[in-house]
This record gives structure tokens, C-alpha cells and sequence, in this order.
């Protein structure tokens, strides 16, 4: 089992969740964030004085599959959150060691 | 003098559109502070109303309409003694010597909006730092011994700037000057909010102030047009002058703004329109319509190369009260003196473009400077003993934690 974690712009967020419908993915949990990588932040302007703005909004989503499903999860949202500007977002994928259901009981890819 | 049922109506709408100009007010200031600030700013304006239109009964409109002084009123209508009278008359207030065609009590309501909006006007300067306790007894001290005398000064027949010569169709000096000085007075003893010049403060919520500024817009014609006291000609020439003014003032903001900081922003196009309103304010019934266009597209520009003016006077006046109300209140003023224009309505004084020289632009000079005086000191006394009493800034913590909480106990956006 892994749990992808991915950062995309947030007007990207429903292409991505269509396209991970389609790959198979069964659950997605979505949370607002806000940070910055390489791109830093970006300036806004109020009433002719610039203010940087370090922390730019993005959505951060969490997806548990099985080992099988990973690689066209990723390709599904590398796909779907691909501008070819900067600050598209990024993907990371770890080892989940234990996952239970609440309701049930069931554990491992069962669970998912 | 009989009542004229037309103005009687007109000048009590307009008392509900200049009220409506508070709230309107508080939510133009409210969307530009940060989120924990909100309901203190909400506040500080929403309980003008309710201070200051007790304060205005009790001595307020005697103060600045009683009596025959030069420099202030008198208790004659002290608690309302004295301005009900025969409902079938029109009120026969010092001064006026019967030119007035509404009841007294329509004119007492109509002046009391203008009251409680002016102190009103203070709290953008002071966002985000001023105790709510602190803040009600300045401007309940600031109500009566400044706006109550200046009111006097300038808007009753027997003051002594209105026998000057100066004008001031709707309060350009007695209102935005007024305001505008005090903001930068209280904001020197005050001091800057925590961090300032160091972090981003940017605004929380433009949707609220383009809402803010639309509400005050729409007030302004109540405020400007109402001011003519009668339903003819004169209010439709100042309602039309508010206007176009306003409209001139957003167009060459956005342009000044566009050119000069590349984009024309929603809080641009709202600061614009209302530094317009600002200075038509003192002219709205005494220049021609194109003037009016003039008046604000000069105000739109100047008042957005004044909003660096804080910085060169290392004054955090946090919402720009000193650019676009002392400045558009002292043009608006001083542009008077070169637009004045007979003509337009009957009412008012050539200025220099109409072939009236020089003379009404130096009374409108020494109005102007006169009540940057009279409220730059008194103010400055009421804030510095409120400073050394009770204090006038929040601790450390509060102001970290925001007024909503701090002050308030509430929060304006649950999460």
C-alpha cells in the first residue's frame, strides 16, 4: 500500500479529481493549503504599494491505493494538474505500514 | 416660513441615506484590515450611530445650531427643547432668517447623520490598535468640542466662516478636513500598529469594501443633494455633480494606478470613486456639471499620489483616511475657489475660472486652515489625555490576537 500525496494549483483541482475517477483511484482526501517552492511567492499591489505574498494557495490531496495502481494515479494527476508554468504542484509517493477501516475492522488493501 | 411638503420629504430620505452611509462605511474600512480585525472595525462605526446620535439630541445640534455666536452654539435646544414646535411650520433656527422650508425636527435628524459619520471617518487611520473604550470616549468628547463648534462655524448662517464668505455646500472642511486632521493627530499619539512597514497587512475581504464603497455612493446623494434643503433644481444639480464627480475620480485613479503600479485593482476603482465624493462634497451645489467631471478627475489623481504621503510622514494612518479625506476634503475646498460658478444653480460665488477673482479661494483658505487648526489641537488634547489615562492602544497581546477577540470576545468567521 502507499499513500500519494500531491500539491496542484487549486483551479486544477476538479480536472485532477476526473482524471484519478478514471484511473481507478477509490477515495481522495482534498485540504487547502498554502506555501511555496521554487517559484517563491508573488507580489499584489494595494493601493500603489506592492506587498509580497510568500504562502500562495494550493490543494494538497491524499490518495491510498495498492501497490498496482500507483503509476497511473501518478500519471493520472501529472496529467490532469499540468500547466508547463511555474508552480504546477508535485507528487511524492511513501509505504503505508498499516491501514484500518473504522466501521468493519478490515485491515490492509481490504481496508482501502 | 410654511412647509414645503416636497423638501420635507427629500430631506428625510436623504436623513436615511446619510445614516446608511455608516454602515456603509464600516464595511469600506472592514474588508481592507486583516480577519481579526473585523468586528473591532465594524464596531467602531456601527456605534457612532448610537453614541453620537444621543449626544447630538442631548447638547450636539445645540451646540453647532443655537444661538447667534460666532464661534459656538448655545444650550437653547439642549435635549430638544425648543425644535418640535408647530408641525405646521418650518423651522426658524438663528441665522436662517426664515429660509428654511422644513420642519426643525427634519433638519435635526438630517445634521445628526452627518455627526455620527464624522468620527466615523476617523477609524480607518487608527485600525487595528485602538481600545473600543477608549475609542467611544474620543469620540464622544471629539463630537461635541470639535465637530459640534466647526459644524457652527461653517454650516450655521450666523458662524463665523459662513459670514466670511467661505463655503461649504455639504462638508468638505467641516467634515472631511475635520475628520481627516483628527485621523492624523490621533494616529501620532496612537503610533503605529505592531509590525507595520516590517509585514504584509494587505486587506482581508475587497468584496466587502467595493460593497462598502457602493453603499456610500449611493448615500452620498442623500448627503450632498439633501444638503440643498429644498426639491428643485439645486439638488438635482448637486445630486448630477456627486455623480459624474465620483465616476471621474474612479476613471483617472485607475489610470494614474495603472500606469504608475501596472494593474487597475477592485480596491483602486472603489478608493478612486470615493476620493471623488470627497471632493465634490464642498462644491456640490455651487459648480456646473463639467466642473464636477473636473473636480474629480483632479481628485482621483492627486489623491493617489498622496497616499505616499503616510510613509514621507512615518504616520501609519492604516486605511488612508489622510489622502483621501484630508486631501480630498482640502481640495475639494480650495478647487471651489477656482470653480465656483453662479450660474449654475443661483446659489454660491463666482470663483476665479467664472470671473469672481480671487476672494472666494481666500476664504476658502482661511476656512481650511482654520479647522486644521481648531481640530489638529483640540484633538490632539483629548487624545493625549486619553493616552495618559485610560490609554488609547491595546497591549501587546491584544493587538497580536486581534480586536475581534480581544476587544469583543467574538470571532467574525468561525472555522
Amino acid at each position: 500500500m502507499k499513500l500519494i500525496t500531491a500539491i496542484v494549483k487549486p483551479f486544477k483541482l476538479d480536472d485532477v479529481k476526473t482524471a484519478l475517477q478514471g484511473a481507478g483511484a477509490v477515495g481522495i482526501t482534498v485540504s487547502e493549503a498554502r506555501g511555496f517552492g521554487r517559484q517563491g511567492g508573488h507580489t499584489e499591489t494595494y493601493r500603489g504599494t506592492e506587498y509580497k505574498i510568500d504562502f500562495v494557495p494550493k490543494v494538497k490531496m491524499e490518495i491510498i491505493c495498492d501497490d498496482g495502481s500507483v503509476d497511473a494515479i501518478v500519471d493520472a494527476i501529472k496529467g490532469a494538474a499540468h500547466t508547463g508554468k511555474i508552480g504546477d504542484g508535485k507528487i511524492w509517493i511513501v509505504d503505508v505500514e498499516r491501514m484500518v477501516r473504522v466501521r468493519t475492522g478490515e485491515e490492509g488493501v481490504e481496508a482501502i | 416660513m410654511d412647509i414645503n411638503a416636497g423638501a420635507t420629504a427629500w430631506v428625510l430620505i436623504s436623513a436615511g441615506l446619510v445614516l446608511f452611509m455608516t454602515p456603509g462605511l464600516a464595511f469600506f474600512y472592514a474588508g481592507m484590515v486583516r480577519s481579526k480585525n473585523v468586528l473591532g472595525m465594524l464596531m467602531q462605526n456601527v456605534f457612532a450611530m448610537g453614541l453620537i446620535s444621543i449626544l447630538w439630541v442631548f447638547v450636539g445640534f445645540s451646540l453647532a445650531f443655537g444661538g447667534t455666536n460666532r464661534y459656538i452654539g448655545n444650550f437653547d435646544f439642549a435635549f430638544l427643547r425648543g425644535v418640535v414646535g408647530d408641525v405646521t411650520k418650518a423651522a426658524d433656527l438663528p441665522g436662517y432668517a426664515g429660509t428654511l422650508v422644513v420642519p426643525g425636527l427634519a433638519f435635526m435628524a438630517f445634521q445628526m447623520m452627518f455627526a455620527v459619520i464624522t468620527p466615523a471617518l476617523i477609524s480607518g487611520a487608527t485600525a487595528d490598535r485602538l481600545k473600543f473604550g477608549s475609542y467611544a470616549v474620543f469620540i464622544g468628547l471629539w463630537s461635541v468640542l470639535v465637530y459640534s463648534p466647526v459644524a457652527h462655524w461653517v454650516f450655521s448662517p450666523t458662524g463665523w466662516l459662513f459670514r466670511r464668505g467661505a463655503l461649504d455646500f455639504a462638508g468638505g472642511s467641516a467634515i472631511h478636513i475635520n475628520a481627516g486632521i483628527a485621523a492624523l493627530v490621533l494616529t501620532m499619539v496612537l503610533g503605529p500598529r505592531r509590525g507595520w512597514m516590517k509585514e504584509a497587512m494587505p486587506p482581508h475581504n475587497l468584496p466587502y469594501t467595493v460593497l462598502g464603497m457602493g453603499i456610500l455612493w449611493f448615500g452620498w446623494f442623500g448627503f450632498n443633494a439633501g444638503s440643498a434643503l429644498t426639491a428643485d433644481g439645486l439638488p438635482a444639480q448637486a445630486l448630477v455633480n456627486t455623480h459624474l464627480a465620483a465616476a471621474a475620480a474612479m476613471l483617472t485613479w485607475l489610470l494614474v494606478e495603472r500606469l504608475m503600479a501596472k494593474h487597475a485593482t477592485t480596491l483602486g476603482a472603489a478608493s478612486g470613486a470615493v476620493a471623488g465624493l470627497v471632493a465634490i462634497t464642498p462644491c456640490a451645489g455651487y459648480v456646473n456639471s463639467m466642473s464636477a467631471v473636473a473636480i474629480g478627475a483632479i481628485a482621483g489623481i492627486v489623491c493617489f499620489l498622496c497616499l505616499k504621503l503616510k510613509f514621507a510622514l512615518k504616520l501609519d494612518d492604516s486605511l488612508d483616511v489622510i489622502a483621501v479625506h484630508l486631501v480630498g476634503g482640502l481640495l475639494g475646498s480650495l478647487l471651489l475657489g477656482f470653480f465656483g460658478d453662479k450660474s449654475a444653480t443661483g446659489f454660491g460665488t463666482d470663483g476665479v475660472f467664472f470671473g469672481g477673482g480671487w476672494g472666494l479661494l481666500a476664504d476658502q483658505a482661511v476656512a481650511a486652515a482654520a479647522v486644521i487648526v481648531f481640530s489638529g489641537v483640540v484633538t490632539w488634547i483629548i487624545a493625549f489625555g486619553i493616552d495618559k489615562t485610560i490609554g488609547l492602544r491595546v497591549s501587546v497581546e491584544d493587538e497580536l490576537v486581534g480586536l475581534d477577540q480581544s476587544q469583543h470576545a467574538e470571532a467574525a468567521y468561525q472555522s
